[in-house]
């Protein structure tokens, strides 16, 4: 399928998930994201690759509102980011991130880390949130370890419980910032296994990651980024087989 | 050395026999009884050339003389004393005294330092400079420099009472310190006083019954608002039913002073103001490097679960930053609990000036040094207590 | 756009003029929001009305150099204070034709001070010219060859007394201090408790409790006859409070040393001794440098707590200045110059300090 006519595969009931329409954003005099044209729809699986500058990381912290884009529209789930604070935080709670340094509070349980979002945020009564916050918990495989402290837990268990936390505001979109660029080898794979499995259930996900296994086996679309723009994106078939663009080639070369 | 085999069956190799003078646990024995013994032999010295020398000059030694009569007068004064009182009182009055400037001073350096240490994080650049530079300026000068600069402006800058400062009704500011107008005693005001504290009661028992409702159904209470209102409110309603008394006890210039209101001496002004500028700049300190403490990965995720400033600066950083900021800023008040001992350079009557007063009337320098020595332990070995107890408890739980 | 993009032409495009420039630090600084907008009116408005009429008192209408009656006739400040006592404020009591002695003193002092700054000169040698350095300026100080008639220590006052205590204060409490730490952290009880015993109660009292001690109480230890002058006995009380500190501060150090290193030392056979000198303490030291400056910064600013017990550093030649009839009423302006000197010394030392906490963290 050819993934650029996204629009004619969608029927006007339901419009992309997330779009970007000629977005720019500058730090100061550097322009860091050029141009960025985007759709995501639902249920779509994007990996976004890219070297270390190139502003892949800037794009999904602009889509959740951690960062400000200057120029461009960004609109999630039909709501627009702009200055407005009820439209970020409504944003906010339709968005998951998943983090490269996990950020677990350290001063609260694992469980009490996965039931904060929905009882402060969605006003969940505690028993419900609980429940749900284990049933999650479960699903990453690290229910026994609900009563824990975040320092009683190796890398790979906190990124999963990580994972599980964003889970619980049930988001319509999972954003991952490099979720296994901090992990020791042996705990990559643990995490890897949980978001296939999120992604096999249907959830809409953006992952910023060098795992390339990972983009060839699940992502329905992989990005090429370098110096601000988006510079090819196509299937993981035609993008690692038949890359296009010079410095798509470069990269992979690099990489693979 | 010998090394001993044993020709029993189950063979119980004994180790080998080590001459003391080699044994390292019979060395460290020798070692310690020698420095028990200097350290006995040294003070035993001392002492005896104590003793001689208050005898030959005629000193009393215990602390007998706390039921004698103190003779002299005291500034100033949280209950009732005069020159006939013994020594036992005017040390109580002094005690009393250090007491009332720390714990003013530090209730105003946590304020004023914990907002001066927040500016000093505000996005707003000038703010934050100037939060900087009121850091920089008063951790370099030597608070007893600070003291002797507050006394200075109340003495030389301030006119006498006859021609004080005037700014609001009621209000006088002279040389002899800062005069003002209170309410005149009327017992609606212990009822106030007693319909503010059940406002509190009331409060903290409604947080509890919001905080189990929210755990049932999910909805927030805003206890902090409610008690807010609750504090202003009942008081209010209390004073309004004793009639709304407005009536002052206003100060008023008779002859060469003022009588009437209450007076706030320039010496405990000066003390207080002294103080407090000085910590406060150590506290800011404190606070800045606890809130900072809280790495932008901890806000991030707070405000990607879609939580509100104050939701995050309630949940998430507070609880981290005072972990960190409580122990350094316990050591802060007890600083300022002893250099409340620097009042004797500016004539507040704390308890090492009335100590000093009262070794210079007996001579007996040592019970007097030692009384003094005495309660800042107490005042510091408290607050170790506290601190060890409350690290304990908030240490977060690590592998 | 069927077709997969081919690298596309990058325009560089300017960011929004409210993003850079003046304009953009302004807008990104002062009135980033409504509230800091408003904070940044109200400050301004609170700034304009304190510092121009200070700035009147203290450089349009003051007077500089000149006699007391002068003063009297001005509206503004009277800096006259200093210049016209400069001597007094800053010797003391030192006998007026020698004050070259203590004079040399102290610029020998800042030069060792400056030398010792730059980290490339910390070798051994440096403390071979620091042993030089004090004993030149003791004989300076106290005469009695040369032809330098003597001056007794109670005549030494003023700023080369304030620097005197801070300096011996700190030089003799560091091995004072290193011993009580290596013995607070020993196995055997009885040293242990000895030296918790002296940390935790000098460190719980005030210093100058520790002043009346050495005050009133000293000349009672001694035997008859036995005196000892009054500066040196507010210098062991300062080497007294000085050393507890330290003592914390090394201990920090020495827990901070990994077992491995300890243990490496015992592999090799050292002793106690030893492992103490070569190994433990140069590492350790190292570590403990910008809080033992914080320190001395500390025992700076106490020297002028001898105020109390009537020696005569810098702040109470100040104050004796200010007694006189011609010059009271004019201490605003004698403690605002003092306290610029202190500030710039003070300062200086913790900027040092900070900038040394960096360069050896990122050394290691």
């Amino acid at each position: 399928m050819n993934e650029t006519e996204i629009q004619t595969a969608v029927t006007p009931a339901e419009g992309p998930i997330i779009e970007v329409n000629s977005m720019h954003k500058w730090y100061g005099d550097f322009h860091v994201l050029s141009d960025i044209n985007l759709k995501v729809k639902l249920k779509e699986r994007i990996v976004i690759c890219g070297p270390s500058g190139s502003g892949k990381s800037t794009l999904i912290r602009c889509i959740n509102r951690l960062e400000e884009h200057q120029r461009g529209q960004i609109i999630v789930n039909g709501t627009e980011l702009t200055n407005d604070i009820k439209n970020i935080e409504k944003v906010r709670t339709e968005v998951g991130m998943v983090f490269q340094h996990f950020n677990l509070f350290p001063h609260l349980t694992i469980l009490d880390n996965l039931t904060l979002g929905p009882i402060w945020v969605r006003k969940t009564p505690k028993k419900e949130a609980e429940e749900t916050a284990m049933m999650y918990l479960e699903k990453v495989h690290i229910a026994e370890q609900a009563q824990k402290f975040p320092g009683q837990l190796s890398g790979g268990q906190q990124q999963r419980v990580a994972i599980a936390r964003s889970l619980c505001m049930k988001p319509k979109v999972m954003l991952f910032d490099e979720p296994t660029s901090a992990l020791d080898p042996e705990m990559i794979k643990e995490v890897l296994d949980v978001m296939i499995d999120l992604a096999e259930e249907g959830m809409t996900m953006l992952v910023v990651t060098h795992e390339m296994g990972f983009a060839k086996s699940v992502a329905d679309r992989v990005m090429f980024m370098d110096a601000g723009q988006i510079v090819e994106q196509n299937s993981p078939h035609d993008f690692f087989d038949n890359p296009q663009n010079e410095r798509t080639k470069l990269f992979l070369s690099q990489i693979l | 050395m010998k090394k001993e085999t044993s020709t029993t069956t189950d063979a119980e190799l004994l180790p080998s026999a080590v001459p003391f003078w080699r044994d390292p646990e019979k060395r460290a024995i020798i070692f310690q009884i020698v420095a028990l013994l200097l350290v006995a032999c040294v003070s035993y010295y001392l002492f005896t050339n104590t003793q001689a020398n208050l005898d030959r000059q005629s000193i009393a030694t215990g602390f007998g003389f706390l039921d004698k009569e103190a003779g002299f007068e005291i500034g100033e004064s949280v209950i009732d004393y005069s020159a006939a009182d013994t020594y036992a009182k005017a040390l109580l009055v002094g005690a009393l005294n250090t007491v009332k400037v720390s714990f003013i001073g530090i209730v105003l350096t946590i304020i004023l330092g914990t907002f001066i240490g927040i500016s000093r994080l505000s996005t707003n650049w000038l703010v934050a400079k100037l939060a900087g530079g009121y850091i920089e300026l008063m951790q370099n000068i030597p608070v007893l420099l600070q003291l002797f600069f507050w006394y200075a402006i109340f003495y030389e800058s301030f006119p006498s009472p006859r021609q004080a400062l005037n700014p609001f009704t009621g209000v006088f500011l002279c040389n002899r310190g800062l005069i003002f107008a209170v309410p005149a005693a009327n017992p609606a005001y212990a009822g106030m006083g007693w319909a503010f504290l059940a406002a509190l009661a009331i409060g903290w028992g409604l947080n509890r019954w919001g905080r189990q409702r929210q755990a049932r159904t999910g909805q927030i209470f805003p206890a902090v608002r409610v008690t807010i209102a609750l504090v202003i409110v009942l008081p209010l309603l209390v004073w309004l039913g004793y009639g709304a008394p407005t009536a002052m006890n206003m100060p008023e210039l008779q002859g060469f002073n003022f009588k009437g209101g209450l007076t706030v001496t320039p010496e405990f002004s000066a003390l207080l103001l002294g103080l407090v500028f000085y910590t406060a700049a150590f506290v800011a300190e404190i606070v800045r490097a606890g809130i900072q403490s809280v790495g932008r990965g901890q806000v991030e995720a707070a405000m990607s679960i879609g939580l509100y400033p104050g939701q995050v600066l309630h949940l998430v950083i507070l609880p981290q930053a005072l972990r960190v900021i409580i122990p350094p800023m316990t050591s802060q008040m007890l600083n300022l609990t002893k250099n409340s001992s620097l009042a004797i350079a500016i004539g507040f009557a704390d308890f090492v000036a009335v100590t000093n007063t009262t070794i210079n009337q007996t001579g007996q320098a040592i019970e007097g040094v030692a009384l003094i020595m005495l309660i800042y332990l107490f005042f510091s070995l408290s607050t170790s207590l506290f601190m060890n107890w409350y690290n304990k408890k908030m240490a977060l739980v690590e592998r | 756009m069927s077709a997969p993009a081919t690298t596309p032409t990058r325009e560089y495009l300017k960011p929004p003029v409210t993003e850079v420039g003046v304009i953009g630090w302004l807008h990104a600084n002062l009135f980033n929001s409504w509230f800091n907008s408003i904070l940044t009116i109200v400050m301004l408005l609170v700034l304009w009305q304190l510092v121009p009429p200070f700035f009147s008192w203290a450089f349009i209408d003051s007077v500089w150099n000149s006699p007391a009656e002068a003063c009297r006739d001005i509206d503004g400040a009277c800096w006259s204070v200093i210049p016209q006592n400069i001597s007094f404020i800053v010797f003391g009591f030192f006998p007026d034709g020698q004050q070259w002695r203590p004079g040399i003193a102290m610029l020998l002092l800042i030069a060792l001070v400056i030398y010792s700054k730059d980290r490339k000169h910390w070798k051994k040698s440096l403390g071979v010219y620091w042993l030089v350095g004090l004993i030149v300026m003791g004989t300076l100080m106290y005469g009695g060859v040369f032809g330098m008639p003597v001056v007794e220590t109670d005549q030494w006052s003023g700023l080369p007394l304030t620097f005197m205590l801070a300096l011996f204060g700190m030089v003799a409490a560091y091995p004072l201090g290193v011993m009580l730490a290596l013995g607070r952290r020993s196995k055997m009880p009885a040293i242990k408790t000895l030296c918790v015993i002296y940390i935790e109660m000098i460190r719980g009292v005030p210093l100058i409790s520790l002043l009346f001690m050495s005050s009133v109480m000293f000349p009672l230890f001694l035997p008859e006859g036995v005196t000892i002058d009054k500066v040196l006995r507010a210098q062991v009380a300062i080497i007294m409070f000085t050393a507890a500190y330290i003592a914390e501060v090394v201990r920090g150090g020495l827990q901070a040393m990994p077992r491995g290193q300890f243990e490496a030392a015992d592999s090799l056979g050292l002793n106690y001794n030893q492992t103490m000198r070569l190994i433990i303490l140069p590492q350790a030291l190292k570590i403990v440098i910008p809080p033992s400056l914080g320190i001395l910064l500390s025992a700076f600013k106490d020297t002028s707590l001898v105020v109390i017990i009537a020696l005569y550093d810098v702040l109470k030649t100040t104050k004796v200045t200010l007694s006189n009839p011609k010059w009271t009423g004019y201490s605003t302006e004698a403690y605002i110059a003092l306290a610029i000197f202190y500030f710039i010394c003070c300062y200086a030392m913790s900027s040092y300090s900070r900038k040394l906490e960096k360069a050896l963290h990122t050394g290691r």
